[in-house]
């Protein structure tokens, strides 16, 4: 953007070893990040094709915002899922977006596969394809260590990997990015180890001139004043988003124990408040921004043979500790560390993990499956076979194991147990069992995430009590607005600051003046192109299938009635083909 | 007189607001190179961040070697920098004994002015200023 003032498309082909860049001009007003991710994905996805074929493309956008105002950190990714076969969308900070600005690219787009394990270096003069043979098979923290030590520019770049789950196609595997940040969820580490890819090293090291010196730090300056000044800011800071256990326990939200109940007896063993009490070591942020959400904590175990003590670092957050805490009915901020620290070095994606090992637990239990296939006992509070089953799953040893790394969707119909196969649009469930605006905002959410619409802060305003046209009215718009935001590319935590006036005034100060209102048409116009994707992907919403499990447990918001649920989803179906000319 | 100080590093979060702010205020750039001040991981055993910056060093050894009166030593402590005198002869990287000054992509210095901006837009109270009487 900041050259010659066109979104810059960096492309990378790894079976021929060859990349180019060109300006579009065109994608310019679908502003950055997801938008033009979107573009890109409907230019160049296969639609006939498997997810993992090597054809498909993994695409990466910034902003215009990314790397020049506050809480622009995040870079979107698009790509096919293998978990859902359709739209993949998923968001990593740290350095990734700062690296990518000063590299000085908008967007990239990384297609074909390598004939071996390959890294990628990329910086100001291109791309450099490396063999990565040796570092295939290792796990996330060593081939970071080792790619810092090869690669040059510490504290300017951005080191995106893939673990063991990568390379054996879990379907949900993750890539994780820098320390302790991830692109996790719908499989895009699997993309890449289809790809033969292991890793990306971005290393950004231009300068642009600023154009408008007193309207950009005037601008700057604002958001950065209000956003150190917010409180709503600070608990990110503060205890973190850990802060969610004991909100959502309280008020009957948690899912627990693959949503057999909504609160956790131990839930407060386990809150945001002890993991903070008793390990935080450090809290870092993202680059570019003065919030700092990211809680490391100490995890100490016992030494494997004497009396002493080993001691590791790792992030944690409200969804892994909803994922592998209550979920599996670990107790103990010892438990969830100890299961974490696997799920994190094998490159797996911890809430599908934490969903996908409660639902063999209870099958189990329930005979649906044996001991023979788990290859260890599943028990709700005993994190030893989950470490165990964990390491199953990134490095599959049976059939079994095969089929659960391919999502509970695919798994569950062939074991039995689908009523409580915990997946919303076949992806598996965020840690919010709050009501109607969640359960409906995930299945019709384009990633089926509850963070495609906040459907949870509804309910939690609402409850029960709502209009079901406000809801659906509440889902489509916020979606739109989190569009923008994602475009820009701002943090969701900033959605409060970055209001559409604040954000015409950002835009404006670097040169790209935007009304209000030209900005809610842009979030619309990418609501209508990942719509366009998803039905070309193959995705209707008659596919939506909601596990018994939801109605029978009762939710935030009291017992959850199938018959309303599906009044809302027919509403939001006549919405969008009202409103967006789409039929689903 | 202003001299910048770096305290508490423990507190700090990297979040980079002050690298940020001087290339935006002083050097009028999008950049994480063109800036006096840089966070870095240290390194080592020990997992904390570093703070490379200038710490206004009375008699200013980076100025000794400057023969065009472009880096003069500041009374009080750290440096003045007439650019226009300025032959890029990079002299004063290498007297600096911190090792805190950098070329752009022009090759000037990038040199730390002790102007404090780096502390205004530090969210954690790392940085701050302190005002020298007396100068």
């Amino acid at each position: 953007m900041f050259e010659r003032g066109y979104p810059r498309v960096l492309d990378i082909d790894l079976e021929h070893g060859t990349f180019t860049v060109s300006e579009r001009g065109d994608l310019k007003p679908l502003l950055g990040g997801v938008g033009t991710a979107a573009k890109l994905l409907l230019e160049n996805a296969a639609w006939d094709k498997d997810p993992l074929d090597p054809v498909q493309p993994a695409i990466f956008a910034i902003g215009p915002l990314s790397g020049v105002f506050p809480l622009a950190t995040k870079v979107a990714a698009v790509f096919r899922s293998p978990l859902t076969s359709e739209w993949g969308e998923s968001y990593a900070g740290m350095r990734s977006a700062m690296s990518i600005r000063f590299a000085g690219y908008d967007a990239v787009v990384i297609r074909g596969k390598a004939a071996r394990p390959t890294y990628l270096s990329i910086d100001r003069e291109g791309v450099a394809f490396r063999d990565a043979r040796g570092l295939w098979g290792l796990d996330t923290e060593e081939t970071g260590r080792l790619l810092r030590e090869f690669e040059p520019g510490r504290g300017y770049r951005s080191t995106w990997r893939i673990g063991p789950a990568g390379e054996n196609m879990v379907h949900f595997a993750g890539l994780n990015v820098d320390t302790f940040r991830h692109f996790g969820r719908l499989g895009l580490g699997t993309v890449f180890g289809s790809k033969n890819l292991k890793a990306v090293v971005v290393h950004g090291t231009k300068t642009y001139p600023i154009s408008d010196h007193k309207a950009y730090n005037t601008a700057y300056e604002a958001v950065y004043r209000q956003v150190v000044g917010t409180p709503v800011l600070a608990k990110y800071h503060q205890v973190g988003t850990g802060e969610n256990v004991l909100w959502l326990n309280n008020i009957g939200s948690l899912p627990t124990m693959n949503l057999q109940a909504g609160r956790f007896d131990a839930a407060a063993e386990i809150s945001g408040e002890t993991f903070g009490e008793t390990s935080l070591t450090r809290i870092l942020a993202c680059a570019g921004c003065p919030v700092g959400c990211i809680h490391v904590g100490l995890y100490r175990k016992r030494h494997p043979e004497g009396s002493g003590y080993i001691s590791t670092h790792i992030a944690y957050d409200y969804e892994l500790i909803y994922a592998l805490g209550p979920m599996l009915g670990l107790d103990s901020t010892g438990k969830v560390y100890a299961v974490l620290e696997v799920v994190e070095a094998l490159g797996l994606d911890v809430i599908s993990t934490g969903v996908t090992l409660a639902w063999a637990t209870e099958a189990l239990k329930r005979g649906l499956v044996t001991e023979a296939e788990t290859q260890t006992p599943l028990c709700f509070g005993e994190e030893k076979g989950y470490v165990a089953a964990a390491q199953n799953l990134a490095s599959p040893p049976n059939d079994f194991y095969r089929n659960i790394g391919k999502g509970l969707a695919f798994a569950a119909p062939l074991y039995g147990g689908e009523d409580f196969a915990l997946t919303l649009g076949g992806h598996e469930m965020a840690g919010y069992h709050t009501g109607y605006g969640c359960l409906v905002g995930h299945s019709v959410g384009a990633r089926h995430s509850h963070l495609c619409n906040g459907g949870c802060f509804y309910d939690q305003k609402y409850g029960k009590s709502f209009e079901d046209e406000d809801l659906i009215e509440y889902l489509i718009s916020e979606e739109e607005r989190r569009n923008v935001l994602n475009s820009l590319v701002v943090c969701l935590f900033g959605r409060g600051v970055y209001k559409p006036d604040v954000i015409a005034t950002a835009l404006s100060s670097i040169g790209m003046p935007l009304s209000p209102e030209e900005l809610e048409a842009a979030g619309r116009e990418i609501f209508r192109l990942k719509w366009q994707a998803k039905t070309r992907f193959g995705y209707s919403l008659d596919k939506v299938r909601i596990p018994r499990r939801y109605f029978e447990t009762p939710s935030g918001s009291g017992l959850l009635q199938p018959e309303r649920f599906h009044k809302l989803l027919h509403l939001y179906r006549k919405r969008l083909s009202e409103n967006l000319a789409i039929s689903l | 007189m202003k001299l910048l100080r770096v305290g508490d590093l423990d507190r700090c979060i990297g979040c980079y607001s002050c690298m940020l702010a001087c290339a935006r205020i002083i050097f009028k750039s999008h950049s994480i190179i063109k800036t006096a001040i840089r966070v870095r991981t240290r390194g080592g055993l020990q997992s904390k961040w570093g703070v490379d910056v200038c710490r206004g060093c009375l008699d200013a050894p980076c100025t000794e070697p400057c023969t065009t009166g472009a880096l003069l030593p500041r009374p009080g402590g750290g440096i003045i920098f007439k650019k226009s005198k300025c032959t890029k002869c990079h002299a004063c990287l290498a007297a600096c004994v911190l090792h805190v000054i950098y070329a752009d992509d022009e090759g000037y210095p990038i040199l730390c002015i002790q102007c404090g901006n780096c502390a205004r837009f530090c969210p954690q109270e790392v940085l701050w200023v302190e005002e020298v009487k007396g100068v």
